[in-house]
């Protein structure tokens, strides 16, 4: 029989989890860029990658400590917004799209190459940059929690972490939206043209939100890895898909969408897993193995986004209202 | 105000606007806008290729011309939207080449869209700030604290929905832009262009698409444009229109300005007539039913 108990903890689990809120993070930054500024940015899996392996190489290789390995990554994710920035903001928006998807597969082979084996770990990554952080930790050493939700000290900490920045983003990206800043943004997402006659320079608003976007998808990239190592396998395309799926779940040009659409989709996500996997152990599916039930999971989670997309476009926070006028 | 009124208010017009005699390129009293050798080809095809034109300070001047005289290249010239060939020109005497697009609007110089640029998802009273010029609160680091901005934007709400009352799009003003009519879109494009306080306002096709009924009303909105001290500029088609309301013509075919005068003068050019109709347009063809030629033929028989 199937132990539908555990099953439900664990998809518990994820609602919290560093990596629920590495993907909320990812997907606001998503939000900034898509929802709010119509920046087709496929390549957040790279910024996240530049935030992991940033902080990861400066602690290991360099040695710095916790903030400064945090700068590097945060500096080195502007570097990389400026470089798939310049030549493209000033094209059409679909540029922008093929540029950021190819440039995060390059940084991704760079990282997964032999040649920087010594600093990259290529294929097999790294570890063993989490003290800093651990030693940041106020919780006394024990075990807390009830239920599902019982963590030691440190699985908290990078919880309550993880959590407080994605609060603060979320935050931070409500105060710019109601401001004159966010106004000029929604505007350049519906004509960039009519802004420009209105004497607002849009090539520089596309960058802030190009720069402001990709710095959240680093610090979720952050997020990510403290509850495991860093692997360049991690960080492919299918990454940004992930994201974009959460994106579109909770809202696009929503707050609250992308936090809430990364918790649904984790839970989800994990619920599916150990129910198909329980249940071809238990020998509900003869005609499946163990190896194609862990492909099942993507297909219901891929027909979950298709239904989606057709009964609820606008996502679960977006407003019905602006659908009515999409073209 | 000129509020609806019917159409037989005829208009103030402003004259005296040029030295000598009117003819292509003729000197203005007193310019806002001087172009030089502005040249604009695509390919094998020149566009735009004018030697000189000044347009007059606070009056409204139309830029006449067939399909494909390039009188929509021009205006994209004159806003930073296109850069010419060679050239040069200056706005209120500070030299526009090379000048970016936001920036000649900074300086007081804003154009409307042929093809209406309503921002439709934002909306109207949206759509009116974002034309306020110089925010605090544009700025990413400023943008949020929002004490900072707050009194200006209140400042600049009032403004918004004055100039919405104005033009009786109050009633609208929690609603996207997207469910205005094309006719509102176009007033709503003119109201937020004023937003800024322009000096210059350059309207592409005010009337395209216009339903008659709003035409009146769109009309006396250019007109208190003037009255208000702003100079107008504008492309347009419907010739009633521009002798209704314009002070100055230019003329353009082929990318080259070919006349220019008073309204009612100007039709008379036999360059404009050659324009329109061709230069052989007496000789028998068979019929023609080609729209500018029977608003010129319209337009002749009236004057006669």
């Amino acid at each position: 029989m199937i132990d539908f108990l555990a099953i439900l903890g664990n998809a518990a689990q994820q609602l919290i989890s560093p990596t629920t809120a590495a993907y909320a993070l990812a997907a606001l930054g998503l939000a900034i860029h898509f929802g709010y500024t119509g920046l087709l940015n496929f390549g957040q899996a790279g910024f996240m990658a530049l935030g992991a392996y940033g902080f990861a190489i400066s602690t290991l290789s360099f040695g710095f400590p916790v903030w400064a390995s945090v700068l590097v990554g945060i500096a080195a994710s502007i570097v990389f917004a400026l470089i798939l920035g310049i030549p493209t903001l000033r094209l059409r928006a679909d540029y922008l799209a093929i540029v950021t998807i190819a440039a995060a597969e390059i940084l991704r082979l760079i990282f997964t190459t032999n040649t920087f084996d010594e600093v990259t770990g290529s294929a097999s990554g790294l570890q063993g940059y989490k003290g800093g952080i651990a030693a940041l930790n106020p919780i006394p050493d024990g075990t807390y929690g009830f239920g599902p939700f019982t963590y030691n000290a440190y699985d908290w900490w990078i919880r309550i972490l993880g959590w407080t920045v994605v609060i603060l983003a979320a935050i931070f990206t409500w105060l710019l939206m109601r401001s004159p800043w966010g106004r000029v943004i929604k505007g350049i997402r519906e004509d960039e043209d009519a802004v420009r006659a209105l004497g607002k320079n849009v090539y520089s608003y596309k960058m802030q939100s190009l720069i402001l976007g990709g710095v959240f998808g680093t610090l979720a990239g952050m997020i990510f890895i403290l509850p495991r190592a860093v692997v360049p396998a991690n960080y492919q395309t299918s990454l940004t898909f992930f994201i974009y799926a959460i994106l579109l779940l909770g809202g696009a040009a929503t707050i609250l969408g992308p936090i809430v659409g990364a918790m649904i989709f984790w839970v989800l996500l994990s619920f599916f897993s150990g129910f198909v996997s329980r249940a071809v152990e238990a020998g509900w599916f003869p005609f499946m193995s163990p190896v194609q039930a862990g492909q099942l999971t993507f297909i219901l989670v891929g027909v979950g986004i298709m239904l989606l997309v057709v009964f609820r476009p606008q996502g679960i926070f977006g407003n019905k209202k602006e659908l009515a006028f999409v073209r | 105000m000129s509020d609806n009124v019917a159409p037989a208010s005829k208009p103030v017009k402003t004259t005296g606007l040029h030295i000598g005699d009117p003819a292509p390129g003729v000197k203005k009293v007193d310019p806002i806008i001087i172009a030089d050798g502005v040249k604009r080809t695509f390919g094998g095809l020149t566009a735009v290729d004018v030697a000189h034109v000044e347009i007059p300070r606070g009056a409204i001047t139309a830029l006449i011309g067939p399909n494909g005289a390039g009188k929509t290249t021009f205006f994209n010239l004159l806003t930073g939207f296109d850069k010419p060939d060679e050239g040069k020109w200056e706005f209120d005497g500070r030299s526009l080449a090379h000048v970016p697009a936001y920036r000649v609007a900074r300086m007081g110089l804003i154009r409307t869209f042929q093809l209406t640029k309503a921002l439709g998802l934002l909306t109207v009273l949206d759509n009116m700030k974002l034309g306020a010029k110089q925010q605090t609160g544009e700025n990413l680091f400023r943008s949020v604290l929002p004490f900072l901005w707050r009194k200006q934007e209140e400042e600049i709400e009032e403004k918004a929905k004055e100039i919405l009352t104005r033009f009786k799009l109050d009633a609208k003003q929690e609603d996207y832009a997207a469910s205005l009519s094309g006719g509102q879109r176009k007033l709503l494009e003119m109201a937020r262009a004023l937003m800024s306080d322009p000096t210059l306002v350059m309207l592409d096709e005010p009337m395209a698409g216009v339903n008659p009924a709003l035409t009146q009303s769109l009309l006396d909105h250019i007109l208190d444009l003037k009255s208000q001290g702003m100079t107008v500029l504008f492309v347009e088609h419907d010739m009633h229109m521009v002798r209704h309301i314009a002070d100055w013509v230019i003329v353009m075919a082929e990318g080259k300005i070919v006349a220019e005068g008073d309204p009612h003068e100007v039709m008379q050019d036999p360059a404009v007539i050659d324009a329109y109709l061709g230069a052989h347009h007496d000789t028998d063809l068979g019929d023609s039913d080609d729209e500018h030629v029977t608003a010129m033929k319209e337009l002749i028989d009236d004057e006669q």
